[in-house]
């Protein structure tokens, strides 16, 4: 058997057909990797290691809230002008927002995929309780909590982005600062963000550690290691994010 | 002790199955879980009722014939423990136990608690294994094995196959079962001659019948031998590596 | 009459050379022309397994059989100790003769010394395979292999992976096995179960069997047969066998021809957890390396119900040490087993049932702290803790002997074939390389040496006479009546409708045969068993429930027809206990010992292979002798004293 042929076929003591289809070609390389389980969960963990880079610097920028429109509304003009004049204004941004929205498009779409895979290695389900020992909250409700924080970017791009007339009436282009102290003032959007960046954290206590497993860029050693850093990791960002709206609603910021 | 056992009851492959209720009365602690089994069968068969289809085999935790979901838990509540030497100490008085087969669309049901595991046989096939022709091997000591690399391999070989990984995980992947035995033959310096082959073969053999791991963590729970995770990482780590190496081996180099 | 005249068909001259000279002067078959042959190999332990790939990667056609649900669960997964070897890693005088005179003279002189010695010289082959294949053998810290001192052995020849060497070396076997099956050169039928061997013109030409999943009945044709079924030490209901092992491949061979020998050489190991109560399944083995630091004991008084730690040391009776100061206890497998009978029956065994001996670490623990004996038994104490609820830190262990492995198998010449041409039985299933006791850590040897490196020359010398000849058709009348006849069978006892388990009748059975044919025999007992097994067999024949079809899993279906197997080896067992009249080994005549209760040999009289010709259903086996020559070991008696 070469290398990049398929496995072979199967002997007749195997009793049981396949359960999954395998695909009839492979693609070229790297591609192939979208074609395996265990190359999808790879393209998981690494556009989900980018989507942790840009929550974090998202939420540490935006901790320039606390130090007052001016300052906030100058950071949020820097953006638009990051690596200006090596590159054209807005550029950068650009090119680091198609960047994000490739890897939320990979990552959405292969764990759509691999849940579908999911499904159907089980179609029939246990007929009692099962009792979980290490599957945790977080872990289990990964797809849940993924869909929370794909619709709530949607409303969050709505609201402070896009400036949806019906999500937020007073947005105003470059007037980032009260742009956001209008939206969060309103005790709604304020819960929507919050509960938004609970299941965020959630999502990112699972996926921080998770990411490692399915890079394989693990050691016994550092395995406890890997554990606190998701929790911190999940802890800070939905921190300083929860922090916004709560700032905004007590008066702190706005 | 008395206990109730609700117990999954299916004829045969192709029909419905059902929960059933019994009694087992006058059980003692040093019994096993399979011997209070059997003692219920044996009522079964005195009273004229066909007694409950379950495999088992050595009895001592080693051959991995025997497994059964009891209270939701592969192989029970106990931890490093396979079905056979699960004791009823365990238990108390006036429990209800719940059994049900592993289910997972790879180990389709063939009667009762029994179910047909041959797809683990068909990751093995695929490339869990060492070529060495007999009588070709040399000297034994010819090729040094450092105790940490013999050791680790050890830990991924102690798999026993039981399927409890399959069972336990909630998307029915059996990605601890197939990193087991690609550790155990991959550490070895007598395995590197196929290491990149056996990887890709075994991982895309595994993808036809079971789920994708998104790392529950359930498998290492239910693990009778109390294999470790770490295993799926580095089985990661070797697919991912595979792509390029299998490409390199023909001659058709990085990308 | 029958007029079989055992040949062994062992070569001469001087042994070391015997198997090298044997080998040449076989016949061969052109590796073009292997594909032609079709070989049946029934079972998939260490034996199967290794005999299936290798004929596989020689070229040969297989068919393997096993009625497991994959070939990774036979039995020999369970052997914890090790595998010996007689490459003398440790520098501490070992060489092949050294091994084959340990395993001649520790089968009490009841083996041929032609086969011993070739087991011995290709146990170094053994190991190069299995490092080869990917086995993890224990390492010292440089690299090499480790070895240790197993079964009281005076040098360390023993390699082993863990307490799971029976584990690594199956799975060594049968992933050898899978790569096979993937090429297409074995086809493998797993949960499919032997039921008849079936002969044209005096040869083995094919199987039948039971798919143990649909019930359907099928012939396998092939050009030779290997039996690789393992042991019989199921016969007395509790062993530390699998629940599974049976003897009914051996045992239809046997009804077809094939002597049956030595039946009642039968190994009581001295570790195992005493059973708790009736519904007991199976006994479970301890390793016996804890009697290097365990001291085993009971009260001096009878019926002392006291708690271990409340018997005061002058109340202790420490008999291994007492009576045999030199080796303590480690005495061999049998004079301990038979010593730990004797107190019991005495009255003063221990435990709930009154059904053990202590085996006590106190004193291992305050010499070595509690660390050290943690660190080399712990996976032991652990599992001792599982099964019983017992902390062996704190309280001494209770063991007692159980069956543990059978020496007697169907008879095999030299090339491993039994009395019907083109029938082989490699492994525990044949006789011949144990005598009347196995040392430790010598039986995964065995099944690897007939599987890996004798069966696979010695079938040539036979399938070479047959190029050319087709197999016999599955369409042969030797088939379909075959095939009938086990319907027959099925339907029969489908049909007894009774009022008891089979699972019944053979607990019945095994008290039979421990209580009369177990570690201690005398003419008594056996002559009670010949007369007690017929009538309970009767009773079995008649009055068994079988519930279910034959359609379709049926585990009571499975077990009726093996246990059915067991009472007539039982039978077979206690008239060979019964002729050997002698001690020898795991037979141990209560009639023939030494004045200080050691098993005395009759050598002028028995020093022989005791295989016996089945001659119907309602006639008692003929006996035929073979005769044991020993020009290299010289026969003694044992002492350890």
């Amino acid at each position: 058997m070469t290398a990049t042929q398929e496995a072979p076929p199967l002997t007749p003591d195997i009793t049981v057909a396949p359960v999954m289809k395998r695909p009839s070609k492979r693609l070229p390389f790297p591609l192939v990797y979208w074609q395996t389980a265990v190359g999808k969960k790879w393209i998981m963990a690494l556009t989900g290691a980018a989507l942790m880079g840009f929550v974090f610097f998202h939420a540490i920028g935006n901790l320039k809230m606390y130090m007052g429109e001016e300052d906030f509304n100058h950071y949020a003009e820097f953006l638009r002008d990051l690596l200006y004049p090596i590159l054209p204004h807005t550029v950068a941004l650009w090119l680091l927002r198609i960047g994000l929205i490739v890897a939320f498009g990979l990552h959405i779409a292969a764990a759509a995929s691999l849940t579908r895979m999911n499904q159907k290695a089980r179609p029939v389900r246990y007929q009692s309780r099962r009792d979980y020992l290490a599957a945790n909250y977080a872990s289990r409700t990964m797809r849940v909590s993924g869909i929370i924080v794909g619709l709530f970017l949607l409303f969050h791009l709505a609201d402070l982005t896009w400036g949806v007339g019906f999500i937020n009436s007073e947005f105003e282009r470059g007037e980032a600062f009260a742009n956001v102290t209008y939206s969060l003032d309103r005790i709604g959007v304020a819960a929507i963000y919050i509960v938004a960046n609970i299941a965020l954290g959630i999502h990112l206590f699972h996926g921080a550690w998770s990411m490692f497993q399915s890079l394989g860029v693990n050691n016994p050693r550092y395995n406890g290691a890997r554990r606190a850093f998701a929790a911190g990791f999940a802890v800070l960002v939905a921190g300083m994010n929860i922090s916004f709206p709560i700032a905004v609603l007590t008066g702190v910021v706005g | 002790m008395n206990l109730t056992l609700k117990v999954w009851r299916q004829d045969g492959p192709h029909t419905g199955g059902r929960f059933e209720t019994y009694q087992a009365a006058d059980i003692k602690d040093e019994m096993s879980f399979l011997e209070m089994l059997d003692i219920v069968n044996e009522r079964l068969i005195e009273d004229g009722r066909e007694p409950i289809a379950f495999d088992s085999d050595c009895r001592e935790g080693i051959c991995g014939t025997c497994g059964l979901m009891v209270n939701g838990q592969a192989h029970g509540p106990q931890k490093g423990t396979a079905t056979c030497q699960l004791h009823m100490r365990t238990f108390r008085d006036g429990d209800e136990i719940t059994i049900e087969p592993w289910r997972a669309a790879a180990f389709p049901i063939m009667k009762d608690l029994i179910v047909d595991r041959s797809p683990l046989d068909a990751i093995v096939e695929a490339g869990g294994y060492i070529n060495a022709n007999t009588g070709a091997a040399p000297d034994a000591n010819l090729i040094p094995i450092p105790k940490p690399v013999a050791d680790s391999s050890m830990d991924a070989a102690a798999c026993i196959g039981c399927g409890a990984c399959v069972a336990a995980c909630p998307n029915s992947a059996g990605q601890l079962f197939t990193s087991a035995k690609l550790n155990h033959l991959n550490l070895l310096p007598q395995g590197q001659a196929e290491r990149w082959k056996r990887t890709e073969a075994m991982v895309e053999r595994m993808e036809q019948f079971f789920g994708s791991c998104t790392n529950h963590g359930e498998c290492q729970e239910a693990c009778p031998k109390e294999i470790s995770i770490d295993f799926i990482a580095y089985m990661n780590r070797d697919y991912i590596k595979a792509k390029i190496k299998n490409r390199k081996l023909q001659g058709q180099g990085f990308p | 009459m029958s007029t079989i005249t055992l040949d062994s068909r062992c070569p001469t001259g001087p042994i070391e050379d015997r198997w090298d000279n044997h080998k040449f002067s076989m016949k061969l078959v052109n590796p073009n022309n292997k594909r032609r042959f079709e070989v049946i190999v029934v079972g998939t332990g260490l034996a199967g397994a290794s005999a299936a790939a290798s004929l596989a990667q020689l070229g040969y056609k297989v068919k393997a059989f096993t009625f497991h649900d994959s070939p990774r669960r036979a039995h020999s997964i369970a052997a914890q100790g090790g595998i010996n070897a007689a490459k003398n890693y440790k520098n501490d005088g070992d060489s092949v003769f050294r091994l084959f005179y340990d395993t001649v003279k520790g089968g009490d002189f009841r083996a041929r010394e032609s086969n011993v010695y070739r087991l011995a010289q290709v146990s170094v082959n053994i190991i190069d395979q299995c490092v080869a294949q990917g086995v993890p053998f224990a390492r010292e810290y440089g690299g090499l292999l480790d070895n240790r001192s197993f079964g009281g052995a005076q040098v360390s020849r023993t390699f082993y992976a863990r307490g799971q060497t029976g584990q690594q070396l199956l799975l060594g076997a049968y992933q050898a096995l899978m790569e096979q099956v993937q090429l297409g050169t074995v086809r493998l039928y797993t949960k499919t179960e032997l039921l008849d061997v079936v002969l044209k013109d005096g040869r083995a030409c094919g199987i039948v069997t039971r798919d143990l999943s649909t019930g359907e009945i099928t012939s396998h044709s092939a050009h030779a047969v290997l039996l690789c079924t393992g042991g019989y030490s199921n016969a007395f209901y509790l062993s530390t066998n699998a629940m599974n092992c049976n003897v009914t491949a051996a045992w239809r061979a046997h009804r077809k021809g094939a002597l049956f020998a030595n039946p009642c050489y039968t190994q009581i190991h001295p570790t195992c957890i005493p059973a708790s109560d009736e519904f007991q399944s199976k006994l479970t083995l301890m390793s016996e390396s804890l009697r290097n630091d365990g001291r085993i004991w009971v009260p001096k008084g009878f019926d002392d119900n006291r708690p271990a730690g409340q018997i005061p040391e002058a109340e202790r009776d420490y008999y291994l040490e007492r009576k045999y100061p030199a080796f303590g206890n480690l005495v061999p497998r049998d004079v301990a087993s038979r010593n730990a009978k004797t107190v019991v029956d005495e009255g003063r065994g221990i435990g709930p049932l009154k059904n053990g001996v202590y085996l006590d670490f106190s004193d291992s623990i305050g010499r070595l702290g509690e660390s050290v004996v943690r660190e080399r038994y712990g996976n032991l104490f652990d599992m001792y803790e599982r099964i019983t609820g017992e902390n062996p830190y704190q309280v001494p262990m209770r063991i007692y002997p159980a069956t543990h492995y059978t020496m007697g198998g169907l008879w095999v010449d030299y090339n491993l074939m039994t009395t019907i041409p083109g029938l082989y039985a490699l492994g525990e299933a044949n006789f011949s390389d144990h005598g009347a006791n196995r040392l430790g850590a010598s039986a995964l040897m065995q099944g690897l040496a007939d599987g890996y490196f004798v069966a696979p020359y010695t079938i040539g010398d036979y399938l070479a006479g047959m190029l050319g000849d087709p197999v016999v058709p599955t369409s042969d009348p030797v088939f379909t009546l075959a095939e009938a006849a086990l319907r027959d069978d099925i339907n029969r006892w489908l049909s007894v409708g009774g009022t008891r388990s089979v699972d019944h009748y053979h607990r019945e059975l095994g008290k039979i045969v421990w209580d009369q044919i177990g570690m201690a025999r005398d003419r008594n007992g056996l002559e009670k068993a010949i007369a007690e097994i017929p009538a309970l067999r009767e009773e079995f024949r008649t009055n068994v429930r079988v519930l279910g079809t034959a359609d379709g899993i049926n585990q009571s279906l499975e077990k009726v027809q093996r246990v059915d197997d067991f009472f007539e080896l039982a039978e077979l067992m206690a008239r060979d206990a019964l002729w050997r009249e002698e001690s020898c080994g795991g037979h141990f005549r209560v009639e023939h010992q030494t004045e200080e209760g050691e098993a005395k040999r009759d050598d002028e009289h028995f020093a022989n292979a005791a295989a016996w010709e089945w001659q119907g259903a309602d006639t008692p086996q003929q006996l035929h002798v073979e005769p044991l020559d020993f020009e290299y070991v010289k026969l003694t008696q044992r002492s350890y004293k």
